[in-house]
């Protein structure tokens, strides 16, 4: 997600643009949707593999037969895994969705200082704002444990909650910087400077009611990140108070693991954001899609 | 007939809170960290004085092994195949579907999905897939090439002491493929049609057409996909860790940072890390002001 592409999500979902001009020699059709599903089946073989793997019993997982499906079904994978992940499921949405609504509210009420409510020097501020997400962020992780500490924020989540909103500040600003410059026309500030309106009631009765697609973008991106992040995690928090990636490396990080229960995990853990991304992606890929659309 | 007359003042305070945290959890963090890069604090206890840059100097000369070395060297080929892997797949998909495909929607979710799934979950999956026992014992993706009779494109995958690293972006490329592909697909639809027509209209063939037309359209959105997929390679670590753990052989620097810092030496880890850093800041900040200028000018 930079400036020039992830940006404005569009009005509706947009109609693939038909194809101009005369009819030209092109790679003939049966061809290209041959290796469109080639790739398909390439793409989902790991996850046929999860699903598989899951729901055979112990015995069924040697080298023989890897790649069939199981000769009896068994839930006892599922079960295992759901005892060593149930907790960390529940607390990672304590995390993620306080890190997504947050993170996005402050992304919009920046973005639309930055691209309607400009001060002097608001580019070289936008800059040093989107620096903040491409550091890695081991270069700011220990002291960052320390500050956090000298807070006072409690560990576990609501420390995990604090940084993830703090990291996600540039990113969810980048989205609605662009979303904003590219669907609200200046006239529609100046109408509402007409009404006698400054720039909280500008924000909250004009522009919040049309930021719904800029939402969508910026709350899935933040729900996912939080979700799967591994990093902060790994080192602000343990099995006892961390998300659910911490308690799945615990699980399938053994030296011989489980593969069953591994898999069985890893499917857990991806399910709330597999569910995100089938319900609400087609936003988000128009989002992502009209990013070069610019005004 | 203005009731009001907007001035910048409420503009700036709306978003100094955020200019602050970040002032503070970017900036000051950063500089904290440099500075305890050049301390000579290598356990629990208090820094023993300022060192300049002998820490970076002991990473790069004096490292038991060639450790800092072997990482880069490591992080080198991931980022390389990682980088020309996603480009290579995500161009060839946006090309397949730019003009319109029956399903599109159907091909783009599904080549978008893995992106929705953590480092740590598709680590599970890929660990048993790049299983590396060949022949008799093969598993995985081998025991495929083994029932087709492909015994030569059975291989190590990630335990092979030398290119170990390209077998380690497999799974990052498989996953963030789907995302380059959003992002040429968003690149292609933003061109003109006008140019396409003008281009036909002038009798160019369909490879002139993407050759001299389309492509250079794409500048802006090849060098985006450089810059994502480049810096999360710099910070790659989840997915090393659970595919294969802390070990030597697959060690990058983000990997070298937490094996350090478990050892409490703080100096150390501080000074990897601002190298990290410097090579990410190397190419974004250029880019960033490149950016910066081009929205001005338009």
């Amino acid at each position: 997600m930079t400036t020039q592409t992830m940006t404005a999500p569009p009005r509706s979902d947009q109609a693939p643009a038909p194809a101009p001009g005369p009819r030209r020699r092109r790679l003939p059709n049966v061809v290209r949707y041959a290796v469109l599903l080639l790739f398909v089946l390439i793409v989902l073989m790991p996850l046929y593999v999860l699903v598989v793997t899951s729901f055979k019993s112990g015995r069924e997982i040697g080298v023989n037969g890897q790649w069939t499906l199981p000769e009896t079904w068994t839930f006892a994978s599922w079960e295992k895994a759901w005892l060593s992940l149930g907790p960390s499921f529940g607390r990672t949405f304590q995390l993620a969705i306080p890190v997504a609504l947050l993170s996005s509210i402050i992304g919009a009420a920046n973005g639309f200082v930055l691209a309607r409510w400009r001060f002097p020097g608001a580019d070289v501020v936008f800059t040093l704002i989107l620096f903040g997400m491409f550091i890695p962020y081991q270069a700011v992780m220990i002291p960052l444990r320390e500050v956090v500490l000298w807070l006072g924020v409690a560990p576990g989540i609501p420390t995990l909650i604090f940084v993830h909103t703090v990291y996600g500040i540039p990113i969810c600003t980048l989205i609605f910087r662009n979303y904003y410059a590219t669907v609200v026309p200046e006239e529609l500030i100046e109408a509402g400077m007409m009404d006698g309106a400054g720039l909280l009631r500008t924000f909250r009765s004009l522009i919040l009611p049309i930021s719904i697609p800029g939402f969508v973008v910026t709350v899935i991106w933040q729900f996912t990140s939080a979700w799967n992040d591994y990093l902060f995690a790994i080192f602000m928090s343990n099995t006892r108070n961390g998300p659910i990636t911490i308690a799945l490396n615990a699980l399938a990080g053994a030296q011989s693991p489980d593969y069953a229960a591994s898999m069985a995990g890893a499917l857990i853990t991806s399910l709330p954001t597999l569910l995100v991304y089938i319900l609400l992606g087609r936003w988000f890929i128009g989002g992502l899609m009209a990013g070069s659309v610019k005004s | 007939m203005r009731h009001r007359k907007r001035t910048w003042i409420p503009g700036l305070l709306l978003i100094s809170p955020s200019l602050i945290l970040l002032a503070v959890f970017v900036y000051g963090l950063i500089g904290w960290t440099v500075d305890l890069s050049m301390q000579d604090r290598h356990n629990a206890r208090p820094s023993k004085g300022f060192v300049g840059l002998d820490n970076y100097d002991k990473l790069f000369n004096h490292d038991i092994n060639d450790r800092f070395t072997h990482s880069l060297l490591n992080l080198l080929v991931f980022t390389v195949v990682f980088i020309v892997g996603t480009i290579v797949l995500g161009l060839l998909w946006s090309l397949l579907l730019e003009r319109g495909a029956r399903a599109e929607g159907f091909f783009r979710t599904v080549y978008l999905f893995p992106m929705a799934v953590s480092f740590v979950a598709s680590g599970v999956v890929w660990r048993w897939l790049m299983n590396p026992g060949q022949g008799e014992n093969a598993g995985g993706i081998n025991a495929i090439f083994e029932g087709l009779g492909l015994h030569f494109l059975e291989g190590p995958w990630w335990t092979d002491p030398d290119w170990g690293m390209a077998a380690m972006a497999m799974p990052a490329v498989w996953q963030l493929s789907g995302y380059v592909m959003a992002l040429f697909l968003a690149g292609f639809r933003g061109i003109p049609d006008e140019l396409r027509e003008a281009a036909v209209v002038d009798g160019a063939t369909t490879f002139q057409l993407y050759r001299r037309v389309l492509f250079p359209q794409l500048t802006p959105t090849i060098l985006s996909a450089l810059i994502i997929t480049g810096h999360m390679s710099m910070k790659m670590f989840d997915l090393i860790m659970s595919v294969s753990g802390a070990q030597w052989l697959t060690e990058v620097p983000a990997v070298y940072v937490w094996q350090t810092l478990l050892t409490r030496d703080y100096a150390k880890a501080a000074a990897i890390s601002v190298f990290l850093l410097l090579v990410v800041a190397v190419v974004v900040v250029p880019y960033l002001i490149h950016v910066n200028r081009s929205e001005k000018r338009s």
